[in-house]
């Protein structure tokens, strides 16, 4: 969908008004439309209660772990890739820290020795989650296997790493210092929104500004045109890898905080959940575009649809229903567009 | 391949026979080490075990063969179990209507999310990612999570066939029509073709629509299959026993030597990636080794099996260009 768009844009003819405002971002268009004809419906029925400053609130506290979650799955789409280890390495990661947070601090413990053991436990985490995207990153990249088949094997041996180490139990009870950096404030926005907030700008600048990025998409467009063209692939895909499981330690460090506790089985169900909120937000899961942007106003889709559902009492397993036929309906929404852009288009030149 | 080297030392590079070769150095060291291994008590309860994966992996890799990808399997499962489960409560039934209504809502599953690959020119993985949310968020909806146990007795009972239960029978019958489907007839054929070269299948007269209607309609049905025998085995129908299976049905799978890219893939393969599976977790257990620690070791397989064949993969590309120089 967005190679049709990039096609129109660099055409040198006079091109429509109604066209170039389509042209310009398709999918933002699309799922503002989106976004606005759920409000108007969520406001009709429940308006009291919609409309009231505690939605957005709430929104802000349960957006961010989905959102950590689908970046971290974005950039392996972009290049053309796929990481279906997010859960489980972010679950390590978060149970890593946990375990060093609870053996080390005692009820007694001083609070320079507290936020030393935070600050170690922070760096082991971080350190698990960049090994695992190491070796991901490294067998995807040296050895050519397609990058379902690692991320399905690192899935479930870095799931069976945390079950057998904690039998399949939870790790819980932290210091406020933790609990604050998943249900505290800063000026009145959720940390976690905040946290959020900061990885989605760090990836749009680097997706679409650094070298590094460029060359991500380039991979996801054609790998071998990009090898041929003198960048250094193989090291650039290591480097999704990585980079994909640094965000996973974000994440980790969110959910941890959210809900004091860690374990191997957390969050299972956001796994096909962020591919979804990726795709619809525009990512092609063939590699090679995608838009922070897009991605950001996806998660403000879901999250409206299912706090508006939650308002009105409605099953949330109907609400995941129903994000379910919504990626059906955004990918119908996307081919009628193409379609009509494209007769649009041909009536303007045949003239 | 084959055509090109019929020596021994060819023999020993094809993926199965390296595969058979690790189960039967597996089976001799769990076998010296437990006696009870090779008892007929545990092969026979091995077998059961694993025929509901064996079933719903057939319908997986026709289409994985096909050069597609279905994660919605375990959900067309789950709700075609309790669409049969549901009938059969309220109006007692005989083993027609039970077979006629799972595999009938799986192909009707199937074929829906055919056409939207089809006609909505989608990549097969998203759809199927949205369409396994749908259905089984849906199911869950509809049920409130509630498992029906009380199943009619006829269709609990025991139907084991010379000593061998009725789920083994059942999974060696659809495997043994899906050898069949894929190796003997003309839409087996097409499906490798599709799966090769989708234009080149378009040029040759294949039906794209037609293919893939097939191919997903015959993943559901083994779904509803799978659904039913699962059923019959634990003798209540529990709405989210059979998700989350999808991935692992997919790596026995892939482990068997089918490709993601389509195409490649045999029925042969997947048995032996099944068993291989089958036997290290049986076999850990009779060493007494903690069954938490079976993910890890089946992901370090399917890591290892994976990059052995890319490695093998390149080696032979780099060889074949020493020799074209």
């Amino acid at each position: 969908m967005p190679t049709k768009a990039a096609t129109a844009s660099s055409t040198p003819a006079p091109r429509p008004s109604l066209m170039a405002w389509f042209g310009r971002d398709p999918t933002a268009t699309m799922l503002g439309a989106l976004i606005a004809l759920a409000v108007i419906f969520f406001s009709a029925l429940a308006p009291s209660r919609f409309l009231s400053l505690e939605t957005p609130r709430a929104m802000a506290f349960q957006m961010p772990e989905l959102g950590i979650l689908a970046l971290a799955m974005m950039i392996p789409l972009m290049s053309g890739g796929l990481n279906l280890a997010i859960i489980a390495t972010a679950n390590l990661s978060a149970l890593v820290m946990a375990a060093i947070i609870t053996k080390m601090i005692g009820p007694a413990s001083p609070s320079q020795a507290i936020a030393g053991v935070i600050a170690l436990a922070l760096a082991a985490g971080l350190v698990t989650s960049l090994v695992v995207g190491l070796i991901t990153g490294a067998i995807v990249a040296f050895l050519g296997v397609h990058p379902i088949l690692v991320t399905l094997g690192t899935m479930t041996a870095v799931k069976g790493i945390a079950v057998y180490a904690t039998n399949g139990g939870v790790i819980g009870g932290f210091p406020p210092a933790i609990s604050f950096l998943g249900n505290g404030t800063l000026l009145g926005v959720p940390v976690p929104m905040i946290l959020f907030l900061l990885c989605a700008i760090a990836v749009a600048v680097v997706m679409s500004h650094a070298p590094f990025g460029v060359a991500v998409r380039m991979i996801g467009s054609n790998e071998k045109a990009t090898r041929y063209s003198g960048v250094a692939t193989d090291w650039m895909l290591v480097g999704v890898y990585v980079a994909s499981s640094l965000l996973c330690w974000v994440g980790a460090v969110v959910m941890m905080a959210r809900f004091n506790s860690a374990s191997a089985g957390y969050a299972e169900s956001y796994l096909l959940i962020t591919i979804l909120a990726a795709v619809l937000g525009g990512v092609d899961p063939n590699g090679g575009f995608g838009k922070v942007l897009g991605l950001f106003l996806s998660l403000v889709l879901l999250q409206i649809i299912s706090t508006g559902f939650n308002l009105l009492g409605i099953s949330p397993h109907l609400t995941e229903a129903i994000w379910g036929a919504t990626m059906i309906l955004a990918i119908a929404l996307a081919l009628v567009r193409d379609r009509w852009m494209a007769r649009l288009w041909l009536r303007r030149t045949s003239k | 391949m084959p055509d090109q080297h019929t020596s021994y030392k060819a023999v020993f590079h094809r993926h199965d026979v390296q595969l058979a070769g690790i189960i039967v150095v597996m089976a001799v060291i769990f076998s010296t080490l437990s006696k009870s291994f090779l008892s007929a008590g545990n092969l026979v309860s091995l077998l059961e075990n694993y025929s509901v994966m064996a079933i719903m992996a057939a319908g997986l890799l026709v289409v994985l063969i096909s050069g597609g990808i279905d994660i919605s399997f375990a959900a067309i499962a789950a709700v075609s179990q309790y669409v049969m489960a549901t009938v059969l409560v309220r109006t007692g039934g005989n083993w027609l209507v039970a077979f006629g209504f799972s595999a009938g809502f799986g192909i009707l599953l199937g074929v829906v999310n055919a056409l939207l690959i089809y006609y909505l020119r989608a990549l097969a993985v998203i759809v199927t990612i949205s369409m396994m949310t749908f259905y089984f968020a849906l199911l869950m909806f509809v049920t409130d999570g509630k498992s029906l146990y009380n199943l009619p007795d006829w269709f609990t009972d025991d139907l084991s066939l010379f000593g061998i239960p009725f789920p083994v029978v059942v999974a060696a019958i659809v495997l043994l029509v899906t050898v069949f489907l894929l190796s003997r007839l003309s839409i087996g054929r097409q499906i490798y073709g599709l799966g090769g070269n989708p234009e080149a299948a378009k040029r040759m007269g294949c039906n794209l629509l037609g293919l893939q209607c097939f191919v997903y309609g015959y993943s559901g049905f083994m779904a509803g299959i799978a659904g039913l025998v699962q059923a019959h085995r634990v003798e209540e129908v529990v709405p989210n026993a059979l998700i989350g299976r999808e991935l692992d049905v997919l790596a026995a799978v892939v482990l068997g030597g089918a490709s993601l890219l389509g195409g490649i893939g045999t029925v042969s393969g997947m048995v032996l990636g099944i068993v291989l599976l089958a036997i290290l977790q049986n076999g850990l257990t009779l060493l007494g080794v903690s069954s938490y620690s079976f993910g890890f070791v089946t992901g370090l397989v399917i890591l290892m099996s994976v990059s052995a064949t890319a490695y093998a993969a390149k080696h032979q590309q780099k060889q074949r260009v020493r020799h074209a120089n």
